[in-house]
C-alpha cells in the first residue's frame, strides 16, 4: 500500500515505536517564545540537564511584547521579566535568540518561513498550537505543551501517538474576493471546531495548488481550529521558489540534494486516508464568524442560523448571548468598533498588500479604531519599502510594530469590554481579544471594507 | 516533573455542562505571564468565576459550595484552542486529578497525561447520566480505577471503560513522565540525528 505525504515524513522520523504507546519522534526544528518556555527551562535545571541540540531551537519574543515604542523598556513588569527570562535562558544554553528590536524578530510562525528555516519534509514543533502554519511547506508541524518543550530541549524528541489521516480536497476556482482565509473558515464551519480532532490533515486539489505560499500558510494555520493536530500541503515549484535564497535555506549542492528529496514528498496514488472530504471552490463565499468558536461561521451575506444538532442548545445560546446576537440576525450592516489586521494567520506581507489595495483612495471610517500589526520586522520593512505605509497613512490608518498583539491580548492591545472587532486572527473565543471583547473572524478583505464603512460589509459590494 | 501516582480516585465531582470549553476560558492569556509553575489554580476559569470587579459569580459551579471534589465533569470537546499547558496546571493546582468528558481536544489531552491529570473519555449518553447524577445529589461519589480503566457511578455501580495506552497508564500509575524514559535513549537519538537525510 502506498504512503501519504504525512506517513512519509512521520515514518522517517520515528526512532522507536512503543507497543501500545507513542512513537518516539525526532524533531528537526524547534521554535520557542517567552510564554510557554520558561517552565521548561526550570524543568531542565531541576533535572540538571543541558539542551541536547541548541542550534536546532530558535527563540523569539512575540506574545507579550508591546506594539508601540518597542525601543523603550517593556512597561508591564511581568511581561518584561518573561522576555528577559527567555533571553537569559537562550544565552545560557546557546540558543538562537531574536528578541525585541532584532531584525529577525516577529511572530514565531511568520519568522520561521521568511528566514527559510521552515522546509519540506521536516518535523517542526513549538509550544504554540498554530505551529500548524509551517505545514504549508510540506513539513509536519504542530503545537506542543510545555512538558514537551522540555523534552525537545533535553532530547530533541517527543513521544506521541501517530494521528489518523484526513484528506480535504477543494477543487475548482475560487470566485473573486474569496480568499484563503475564507476557504479555511468555510472548511471549519463544515467540519465544526472539533471535526478533525485526532487527525492530521492533507489539503489537496486545485484550489491549494493555485494558492500562494502565504495563502497556504493561512489555511494550514487554521487547521487547529477544527481540532486537527496540523495540516500540510505537498511541496511544489512554488514552495521551492519561496525557500530558495533565504538565509537558512540549503545552498548549492545541498540545495540540489534537498530539492531532489522534496520532489518525493507527495501522497502515493494508492495511499489510503482514514477520512476524506470534498468541497467545491464555487460554493465558497466570503465568510465571517458570529459565535464564540471558529466553527460558528457563515457566508457574510447570510443570517445567523438556528442551533444545529451537534451543538447543545445551552452552549449555542451562551455564545449568542455573549455576542449579543440573535438567531436570524443579518451580519451585513452590524456596527463594528475595531478592526484588527495581523497575527500569524493574516499578518504577512500579502495580507497588507490586500488590505492596502482596498483602502487605497478611500478613507478610514471615523467610528472604527483600526490596529494594523505586521507579523514581523521583515514584513514591516516590506510594508515601508513597497510604499504600503504611505497608502495606509493617506487613508487615515496607523501602523504598529510587530507582535501577536490583540490576537490574544497578553500585551496592552486589548479590545475593550463589549466592543465588536472584525479581526483577521484565528480565535473568537470569549475574551480572547480582551475580557468581554467580541470577535468576528474574517479575511483581510472583509477587514478592509469594514474599516472603511464602520459596519460589516460584503467586499463584493465595494470592490 | 514527577507527579502524584494515580491508582484509584474516589471523589465527588464538579459539573461544567458546557461544550467546547477552550483553554482561553480555562485560563485567560493575561495570566500566562509567570516564569514558574505556581498558583495557576487561583485563575482557573477566571472570567467565569469572577466579574470584572473581582466579585464572585455565584451561578458558576466552582463557586457553588455544594460542588467540590477532585473530578471535573465537562461537556464535549473540552480543552480546545491553544496548546498552553498552563490550562492543565491550573486544573491540577486547583485540586482536580481527573477530567471527565465525552470528547477532548488533542493537545490538551496530551498535556493532561504529561502532568498527571487523567483525561477520562466516556460516551455521550453516559456523560449525560453523570450530569443527572450530580444534579440529583451533589454528594454522589464517583470512582476512577486506572488499573481496570473504569469510571463508575458508585451509587448505582453503573460503569464504563475508558481508553488509555499501556505506556501512559504505566506512567500515570507510577508518576513517571516521558523525559524519564527519553533520557536513557540519548545514544540512540544522536545516532539517528547523524544519519538524517539533510
Ligand atoms: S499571532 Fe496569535 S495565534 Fe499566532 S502565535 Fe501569536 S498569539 Fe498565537
Amino acid at each position: 500500500m502506498g504512503k501519504t505525504l504525512f506517513d512519509k515524513v512521520w515514518d522517517s522520523h520515528v526512532i522507536e515505536k512503543i507497543k501500545d504507546g507513542p512513537d518516539v519522534l525526532f524533531i528537526d526544528k524547534h521554535f520557542i517564545h517567552e510564554v510557554t518556555s520558561p517552565v521548561a527551562f526550570v524543568g531542565l535545571k531541576n533535572r540538571n540537564l543541558k539542551v541536547m541540540y541548541p542550534q536546532k531551537t530558535y527563540a523569539t519574543a512575540d506574545h507579550n511584547t508591546p506594539t508601540i515604542n518597542q525601543h523603550l523598556p517593556i512597561k508591564d513588569r511581568l511581561s518584561a521579566i518573561q522576555v528577559k527570562t527567555l533571553e537569559k535562558n537562550c544565552n545560557e544554553h546557546g540558543i538562537n535568540f531574536w528578541g525585541l528590536g532584532h531584525k529577525k524578530n516577529g511572530i514565531v510562525h511568520v519568522i520561521g518561513p521568511e528566514n527559510g528555516i521552515t522546509q519540506p519534509g521536516l518535523t517542526i514543533v513549538c509550544g504554540d498550537s498554530h505551529t500548524s502554519t509551517h505545514g504549508a511547506f510540506g513539513a509536519i508541524a504542530f503545537g506542543i505543551g510545555t512538558s514537551e518543550v522540555e523534552m525537545v530541549l533535553a532530547c530533541q524528541t517527543i513521544m506521541q501517538q501517530k494521528p489518523m489521516k484526513m484528506k480535504i480536497n477543494v477543487e475548482g476556482k475560487l470566485s473573486a474576493n474569496v480568499t484563503p482565509k475564507d476557504v479555511a473558515i468555510y472548511i471549519i464551519s463544515k467540519l465544526s471546531s472539533s471535526g478533525a480532532t485526532g487527525y492530521f490533515v492533507e489539503y489537496a486539489g486545485s484550489v491549494f495548488k493555485d494558492m500562494s505560499m502565504e495563502g497556504r500558510m493561512t489555511v494550514c494555520n487554521l487547521s487547529i481550529e477544527m481540532g486537527a493536530r496540523g495540516g500540510m500541503i505537498a511541496p511544489d515549484e512554488k514552495t521551492y521558489n519561496y525557500i530558495e535564497g533565504r538565509e537558512y535555506a540549503p545552498k548549492d549542492a545541498e540545495w540540489m540534494k534537498a530539492v531532489n528529496y522534496w520532489t518525493t514528498l507527495m501522497t502515493d496514488k494508492d495511499a489510503i486516508f482514514d477520512k476524506e472530504y470534498n468541497f467545491k471552490a464555487e460554493n465558497i463565499e466570503p465568510m465571517i464568524t458570529y459565535g464564540t468558536n471558529p466553527g460558528m461561521a457563515i457566508p457574510i451575506s447570510k443570517s445567523i442560523p438556528k442551533a444545529n444538532k451537534s451543538e447543545s442548545k445551552l452552549s449555542y445560546k451562551k455564545a449568542l448571548d455573549y455576542m449579543e446576537f440573535s438567531e436570524g440576525d443579518k451580519m451585513i450592516g452590524k456596527k463594528i468598533d475595531y478592526v484588527f489586521l495581523g497575527s500569524c494567520t493574516n499578518g504577512r506581507i500579502e495580507d497588507f498588500r490586500t488590505f492596502a489595495s482596498v483602502i487605497k483612495g478611500r478613507k478610514k471610517s471615523n467610528t472604527v479604531d483600526a490596529w494594523l500589526v505586521p507579523g514581523s520586522h521583515k514584513v514591516l520593512k516590506s510594508i515601508k519599502d513597497e510604499g504600503i505605509l504611505d497608502i495606509l497613512i493617506e487613508s487615515g490608518f496607523k501602523l504598529r510594530e510587530p507582535g501577536c498583539s490583540a490576537c490574544l491580548a497578553m500585551n496592552d492591545d486589548k479590545i475593550p469590554k463589549g466592543k465588536y472587532a472584525v479581526s483577521t486572527t484565528n480565535r473568537n473565543f470569549e475574551g480572547r481579544q480582551g475580557p468581554g471583547a467580541r470577535t468576528l473572524l474574517a479575511s483581510p478583505l472583509v477587514a478592509a471594507v469594514t474599516a472603511i464603512t464602520g459596519e460589516i460589509t460584503d467586499p463584493r459590494d465595494i470592490i | 516533573m514527577a507527579y502524584d501516582k494515580f491508582k484509584i480516585l474516589k471523589s465527588t465531582a464538579v459539573p461544567l455542562n458546557i461544550d467546547n470549553v477552550d483553554t482561553d476560558q480555562i485560563i485567560p492569556a493575561r495570566f500566562l505571564k509567570a516564569t514558574e509553575r505556581k498558583r495557576f489554580g487561583d485563575n482557573l476559569f477566571r472570567d467565569w468565576r469572577y466579574s470584572s470587579d473581582n466579585s464572585l459569580i455565584k451561578s458558576f459551579p466552582l463557586n457553588n459550595k455544594k460542588y467540590n471534589g477532585k473530578i471535573l465533569v465537562a461537556g464535549k470537546n473540552f480543552g480546545c484552542g491553544s496548546s498552553r499547558e498552563h490550562a492543565v496546571w491550573a486544573i491540577y493546582d486547583y485540586g482536580f486529578r481527573a477530567v471527565v468528558s465525552s470528547f477532548f481536544a488533542d493537545i490538551f489531552k496530551n498535556n493532561c497525561l504529561n502532568i498527571g491529570v487523567l483525561p477520562v473519555q466516556i460516551t455521550e449518553s453516559f456523560l449525560s447520566e453523570v450530569f443527572i447524577e450530580i444534579d440529583r445529589n451533589s454528594r454522589n461519589m464517583f470512582e476512577i480505577n486506572l488499573k481496570n480503566q473504569e469510571f463508575k457511578i458508585t451509587s448505582s455501580s453503573i460503569k464504563e471503560r475508558f481508553k488509555i495506552s499501556t505506556y501512559k497508564k504505566s506512567n500515570m500509575s507510577n508518576g513517571f513522565d516521558d523525559i524519564d524514559y527519553l533520557i536513557n535513549k540519548k545514544d540512540q537519538i544522536s545516532a539517528f540525528a547523524n544519519k538524517l537525510k539533510y
